[in-house]
């Protein structure tokens, strides 16, 4: 025992030194602390009194996505004066029980997605006999206005993967490979059968499995491997680009990367060509305009889209715009 | 495994067994005393924190989340007090509920069809299960993983190659679907507060359950086996039909799950339900089942799922951030264990 007591007075003094000593000039805590000081800081623009809106997601935990997306609305509502509340679960069920659970807490507004959106029918026709105004995001265009929210904010997966047939078309693209990261996940379906249908060469799908990295990277490697005349691999996710990047070079591959949403290493990439472009949908976008779009129905009793969807994107995103982006995708607002 | 300790008979020509054992020795000695007062604390903890929680609105949406995870959490339970584990059960909940709406759908049926023939196939995979386990003497930990990963790819393959989406077509148009709906998804209103219909089956299943282990000769043959199959099967207890019984009744409790989901959303997901048998298992022995086997009740079970539906959706009402909510879990299943062991120890050194 004495010993083991020994060793961990050892190791903690040892890490601590460590520390001390080995300070990083560059980078860090102490950056993005000075990222922040230059930010903007959050005061209530508004005197209108303090709502309560929850926003509830299919989110999975811990991903980036979401968090662009949180921190749109968190912006907004330190603007607004509002409580803002997050939850998620990737459950369909779990996902309804949370805006049961946000309904019986009688907040003044919701902001919910409809991934799954029979699953959510119920919950929202709830939120809606309790007078509680709500709001879709991101996934559900179709189904928004007919389950009676105000307004839905988001991308069209269908339009987006059209954007990115026509800009291989641009650049001149013969043979594409379209890697899908989440089997069963509709958005990811339309967004490569968008791509499909405006490109005009070839374009197949590889399904990968978007939780075991080393897993998506080999799959790749070895689709490229395989047919050396693809000459563009589109990946659905920011994560995933650089995992396409270091298949591409194990694999020997003249393939260019192409991406769905930013991230600071996507930023990066456009900057160092290894990356071709990025199409992004905004997240902070849709966070920020949910919670600002309930706050004006509340406050004037606006309604933005008359009807129809708000498009947040998609938004071609090269090397031309890149520098700019890597700053705000850095401090987690792109 | 319990072994009772010996003593003083103060009448040697009663078996020990027969005993009388004052109220409050036997209160001690019940599995579930721990989870029951870890309940308490929770609920009254909620309670305090956060001013919505105590609403009737708000205490129909907890019980509902804890009946949707009770009703598998007690069959989960009986298997687990067996002295066998079912890996397999959360994606069960998602096979059965597509079957049902694939089967109704393709065929054209009436929905209460599809429903039947889930029934049966949901059976014959918990059967299955059963009969590989006993056959192959392999640990159920490793049947079951199997299981799970051949269901997980065929929820997903067959809805593919079936729908050509990843989830079903709806079938709420359908014949039959409200009548199904009723038994299987519906509200019941009493005093202004909806209340949904899973709660119902998960008191009932309570009942069956502990009806079952408490009161009939096939639930001394479950502690039996769980607490030693050997011994078990040397008085004769039909081992091996016993534990192909009890996988059959996980496989009911996913059948009606199955069926919730798919009535009330009218489409499923071929995706989920991964990672919902862990849940189940953390209800049970937060309930005071021992993971060896042999101890345990089906009350326990259901009330670890109360305390799992409180925890959930109380750090919701109370306003906090979600992210914490795994590491509560956990926090929970460790201390409640620790309570369980020490109420257990304190009980057999009051006996």
């Amino acid at each position: 025992m004495a010993r083991f007591r020994t060793w961990v007075s050892i190791a903690v003094a040892g890490a601590l030194g460590l520390t001390l000593a080995g300070c990083s000039s560059t980078g860090g805590k102490r950056a993005e602390d000075a990222r922040k000081a230059q930010q903007a800081q959050g005061k209530a623009a508004v005197d209108t009194p303090r709502w309560t809106i929850a926003m509830i997601t299919h989110s999975g935990d811990g991903d980036t996505f979401w968090d662009i997306v949180q921190s749109g609305a968190e912006q907004a509502a330190v603007k607004d004066n509002i409580n803002f509340l997050y939850s998620h679960n990737d459950e369909a069920q779990q996902q309804a029980q949370l805006v049961d659970a946000a309904v019986d807490k009688k907040v003044d507004g919701i902001i919910v997605t409809l991934a799954k959106p029979d699953a959510m029918k119920a919950a929202v026709a709830r939120a809606e006999k309790a007078g509680i105004p709500v709001i879709t995001v991101n996934s559900g265009s179709a189904e928004s206005k007919r389950f009676g929210a105000l307004t839905h904010i988001g991308q069209d997966e269908t339009i987006a993967g059209e954007a990115v047939g026509e800009e291989l078309d641009k650049r001149g693209k013969k043979k594409a490979l379209c890697v899908l990261h989440e089997q069963g996940n509709v958005g990811h379906e339309q967004r490569c059968a968008g791509a499909k249908s405006k490109f005009d060469g070839r374009m197949t799908n590889l399904y990968v499995e978007g939780t075991n990295m080393p897993d998506v990277q080999s799959a790749i490697e070895a689709k490229l491997q395989s047919d050396p005349s693809i000459d563009s691999v589109v990946t659905l996710g920011a994560p995933f680009a650089a995992t396409a990047v270091k298949a591409k070079e194990d694999a020997g591959s003249k393939a260019e990367i192409e991406t769905f949403d930013l991230n600071e290493k996507v930023a990066q990439g456009l900057q160092d060509g290894s990356l071709g472009f990025a199409v992004d949908q905004q997240p902070y976008l849709q966070g920020y305009e949910a919670v600002d779009l309930l706050w004006l129905y509340k406050y004037n009793a606006n309604v933005l889209g008359g009807g129809k969807p708000v498009l947040t994107g998609p938004q071609i995103v090269t090397k031309d715009q890149a520098a700019e982006l890597e700053e705000y995708a850095k401090r987690g607002t792109r | 495994m319990t072994t009772t300790v010996p003593e003083k008979q103060p009448e040697p020509q009663l078996d020990e067994r027969l005993l009388r054992t004052s109220p409050w020795k036997k209160l001690m000695g019940r599995p579930e005393l721990g989870s029951v007062v870890g309940a308490i604390a929770v609920f009254i903890f909620f309670s305090v924190v956060a001013d919505s929680f105590l609403r009737p609105a708000s205490l129909a949406t907890v019980l509902y989340a804890a009946s949707t995870l009770g009703i598998m959490a007690v069959p989960v339970a009986m298997l687990m007090i067996g002295g066998e584990f079912d890996l397999s059960a959360g994606v069960l909940v998602t096979s059965s509920a597509l079957i049902s709406s694939m089967f109704s759908y393709q065929m054209t049926a009436n929905t209460w069809v599809g429903v039947g023939v889930s029934l049966l196939v949901t059976l014959a995979i918990g059967a299955f299960n059963g009969v590989m386990l006993t056959r192959t003497k392999l640990p159920s930990f490793i049947i079951t993983l199997g299981t799970f990963l051949m269901l997980t790819g065929m929820n997903l393959g067959f809805t593919k190659l079936i729908s050509g989406t990843v989830s079903t077509k709806s079938i709420a148009d359908m014949e039959g679907f409200s009548s199904a709906k009723d038994v299987f998804a519906s509200t019941i209103t009493i005093g202004g507060v909806d209340f949904k219909i899973t709660i119902l089956w998960w008191l009932a299943l309570i009942l069956v359950a502990t009806w079952i282990l408490l009161r009939t000769r096939a639930g001394n043959w479950i502690f039996a086996v769980g607490g030693d199959v050997d011994a078990a099967r040397a008085v004769g207890v039909p081992v091996n039909k016993t534990k192909i019984g009890l996988y059959m009744g996980v496989a009911f409790g996913a059948w009606i799950s199955g069926q919730h989901l798919l009535f009330s959303y009218d489409v499923v997901q071929s995706g989920e339900g991964v990672g919902n048998e862990l849940i189940y298992i953390v209800a049970a022995v937060i309930g005071g089942c021992l993971i060896t086997g042999g101890y345990g009740s089906a009350v326990g079970a259901a009330i670890g799922a109360l305390i799992f539906g409180m925890t959930s959706k109380g750090i919701v009402f109370a306003e906090w951030n979600s992210d914490w909510f795994k590491f509560f879990l956990g926090a929970m299943l460790l201390l409640a264990t620790l309570l369980n062991a020490w109420v257990r120890k304190r009980a057999e050194a009051i006996k």
